[in-house]
């Protein structure tokens, strides 16, 4: 469970100070799958970062399960998106000299898995999402749906409890998306993950059970 | 993970493995080459140097000649006086011959008792002494004079008129005179001892050595070159000072043109004797025990002995001149600045590709850290893949500069070295004095001035001897060269790696999600 309290980000930009998110209090049950909404500039990156252990709050809290994130050192701090936390990005970001297979187990190689574990596991993620027969490519001999659903199997191959999705079916066709979606819900429902999804789509954003939208860095629910 | 990863990358970011590698590659070839040559060069002066002071020669131990004054009396070498009595006269014509063994006008003898002083001096493992002579033989012919002629022989003081018959006898027949100077260098070295000193670098031509019984007599071994250009061998005899010794043998010097120290070697108690030198000495040749205190124990040498010139290879090694000077001072300047310079270029090219490299992957480590990279984890790849860029650019470095070292020697250069012997060991006080002593330096001791002999001047050339050797540079290929080449690429690849993880370490992971808005 995710726990926000009175959460406040401010940055110094070049002649001012910016607000990214303004004592923002909220709480997400585990196993909740949420859409965050909002208008570029709105604080979505920033509420991103904190749920991921990515940063820390100029002031307030933010605690995962019994860490409390705000207080935690850069390498808990890693640790903790090791094990717990996984990723999935609009722009994929898959590491483009690895194959699809070596992709997947960069997030395992943080947790000293041993390299015929990851491969298996690494192998049995991507037949997960439909790739049984890409492990050996490289990024650039992937279409951009089989990239994301490389991108799904590396963040889900550690089993984590929370999966971030950041405008997963942005840079994707409506059919791709779907297809996308589906595959995100599947495992939302099968893993009892806790799904959180920044989204500029509301069709997306509508598959959620719960939406937030964010502006000005005041999150509320919609 | 690593060394896929590792292997990933070198592989598909090709453009920049190979110019890391080639930047690194001349770099190291070129120390490698330079360091070859040098160590070649080193070698060859060696060569020259032991040609002179003999193998194992760490330190030598000479006393400065003080340089003539303009005049002052008693300087240079005796004049040769021929009485009313000397010479054999037949059909007309009186031949002169004198010949005199003198200690070398650049140096100056010391008394023999301070080799024990040496010998008894902690970290000397073994020191001999040695006397460096010249032998001046001074022969002519000159008409026979009349019974009642005046003068006096072969100096004339005045007296009546010379008679007004045409002359006869002489040189030519016609009154005419001819004179010959012959010089020939002589050293004279314990006959028991070649450990250390001038005969422990030669090579035995002919014949055999001296050897301890040999003390007191009139033997002497020969240079092979001075052998064969006086027409001279072994069992034949040589006349020193008047004194007929027999040739028991000839000698050598590694270099096939080269000279060794002196032209002819007798024992040290028989120069001695006939140099009038009883008891004195004019060099010593100190072995160290240890190569790593030379320099301490020429410290203690010049306490012990506060008068005397002590030098060092090191010092040896500034009186060799020639191309191999050229050669060396070329490699120790500008070989040395050029390694430096291309080095430091290619260590910083390969920082800047690195850190250049690592910016382009902000986004890549971004997402490794939000997957959950550390930073150690991450500085690890970036340095891993430096180092593993630097050793291939050392590999191939190696590999060039082996070629450079085969090329140069297949080329196989000669040098030219001559270093100063007798006259000119050391500072630069006795070269000076050398010069200043008659000017020229003649290889092998031949030839020479007919000076006049003022008081205070130099006469007869003498001057200080060198021995000129030509040698064959050869560039030897170590395993030390290869660490070094190896260092250098880890130590390139660590500059990069640590430039490159600090960089990285300095990524924000949120910049992964920049394109949140």
């Amino acid at each position: 469970m995710y726990q926000l309290t009175n959460v406040t980000k401010t940055y110094n930009a070049t002649k001012r100070k910016v607000t990214a998110l303004d004592d923002v209090t909220l709480t997400i049950q585990d196993g909740e799958m949420v859409a965050i909404q909002g208008p570029t500039g709105g604080g979505k990156s920033t509420l991103l970062q904190m749920l991921g252990a990515l940063d820390r709050p100029t002031s307030g809290d933010v605690t995962l399960g019994a860490s409390m994130l705000s207080k935690l050192g850069d390498h808990k701090l890693a640790e903790i998106r090791a094990k717990e936390i996984g990723f999935v990005f609009q722009g994929f970001n898959l590491i483009p000299t690895l194959t699809a297979e070596e992709n997947v187990e960069t997030a395992l190689a943080p947790l000293g898995v041993s390299g015929s574990e990851r491969r298996t596991r690494a192998r049995d993620a991507l037949a997960s999402v439909g790739l049984s027969d890409r492990f050996t490519h490289l990024p650039a001999e992937l279409s951009g749906g089989q990239q994301q659903r490389v991108a799904i199997a590396r963040a889900l191959v550690k089993r984590p409890e929370v999966l971030l999705a950041d405008e997963p079916t942005g840079s994707l066709d409506e059919e791709t998306r779907d297809e996308i979606m589906e595959l995100l819900e599947g495992f939302w429902r099968e893993q009892g993950l806790t799904l959180i999804i920044v989204t500029h789509d509301t069709a997306v954003a509508r598959r959620a059970g719960r939406r937030l939208h964010i502006k000005a860095g005041k999150v509320r629910e919609v | 993970m690593f060394g896929t990863y590792l292997r990933r990358e070198l592989l598909n970011r090709r453009k920049q493995t190979i110019i890391i590698s080639i930047g690194m590659a001349l770099a190291i070839g070129l120390v490698i080459l330079v360091n070859s040559f040098s160590a070649g060069v080193q070698n060859a002066q060696a060569s020259v140097l032991q040609s002179v002071y003999g193998v194992g020669t760490d330190i030598t131990i000479s006393q400065a000649a003080t340089p003539p004054t303009a005049g002052a009396t008693g300087g240079g070498q005796q004049g040769f006086a021929f009485g009313s009595g000397d010479g054999a006269s037949t059909g007309g014509t009186t031949n002169l011959s004198q010949s005199r063994l003198t200690s070398t006008p650049t140096q100056t003898v010391f008394d023999a008792t301070q080799l024990a002083t040496v010998q008894a001096v902690s970290g000397v493992a073994a020191a001999t002494g040695t006397l460096s002579l010249e032998n001046v033989t001074f022969s002519g012919q000159i008409p026979q004079r009349g019974t009642g002629a005046s003068g006096t022989g072969g100096t004339r003081t005045g007296g009546a008129a010379p008679s007004t018959a045409a002359p006869t006898g002489g040189a030519d027949g016609a009154g005419g005179s001819a004179f010959n100077l012959n010089r020939f260098s002589v050293l004279g070295l314990d006959p028991s001892g070649d450990s250390v000193g001038p005969l422990s670098a030669v090579t035995l031509a002919d014949g055999r050595l001296l050897s301890a019984a040999d003390a007191g007599t009139d033997n002497a071994v020969l240079d092979a070159n001075y052998a064969t250009s006086a027409s001279l061998a072994t069992g034949g005899t040589i006349a020193i000072a008047g004194t007929t010794f027999t040739i028991v043998g000839t000698v050598s010097s590694s270099g096939s043109d080269s000279a060794t120290a002196a032209n002819v070697y007798i024992p040290l108690d028989v120069a001695q004797t006939l140099s009038t030198n009883t008891g004195k000495i004019s060099n010593i040749y100190v072995q160290a025990s240890s190569s790593s205190a030379v320099d301490q124990l020429q410290t203690t040498l010049k306490a012990a002995l506060p008068t005397a010139t002590v030098d060092t290879q090191a010092d040896l090694a500034a009186t060799v001149s020639g191309s191999l000077s050229t050669a060396s001072t070329l490699v120790s300047n500008l070989g040395t600045w050029l390694s430096i310079l291309v080095l430091a270029a290619a260590f910083l090219i390969a920082i800047l590709f690195t850190i250049s490299g690592v910016t382009r992957r902000t986004r890549e480590f971004g997402t490794l850290k939000a997957i959950g990279w550390s930073n150690r984890r991450i500085v690890g790849q970036v340095a891993g893949e430096s180092v593993v860029q630097g050793l291939i650019g050392g590999v191939i470095g190696i590999a060039v500069g082996i070629a450079g070292i085969v090329v140069v020697n297949i080329i196989s250069p000669t040098l030219s070295g001559s270093a100063s012997t007798a006259g000119g060991v050391g500072g630069a006080a006795r070269r000076a004095a050398g010069a200043a002593a008659g000017g020229g330096t003649t290889p092998g001791g031949e030839g020479g001035g007919f000076g006049q002999r003022a008081a205070g001047g130099g006469g007869f050339g003498a001057a200080a001897q060198q021995a000129a050797t030509t040698v064959t540079l050869h560039a030897p290929f170590t395993i030390e060269i290869v660490l070094i080449a190896v260092g250098l690429a880890i130590l390139g690849g660590l500059l990069a790696g640590a430039f490159g993880g600090w960089r990285a370490a300095r990524l924000r992971p949120a910049e992964a999600l920049r394109s949140v808005g």
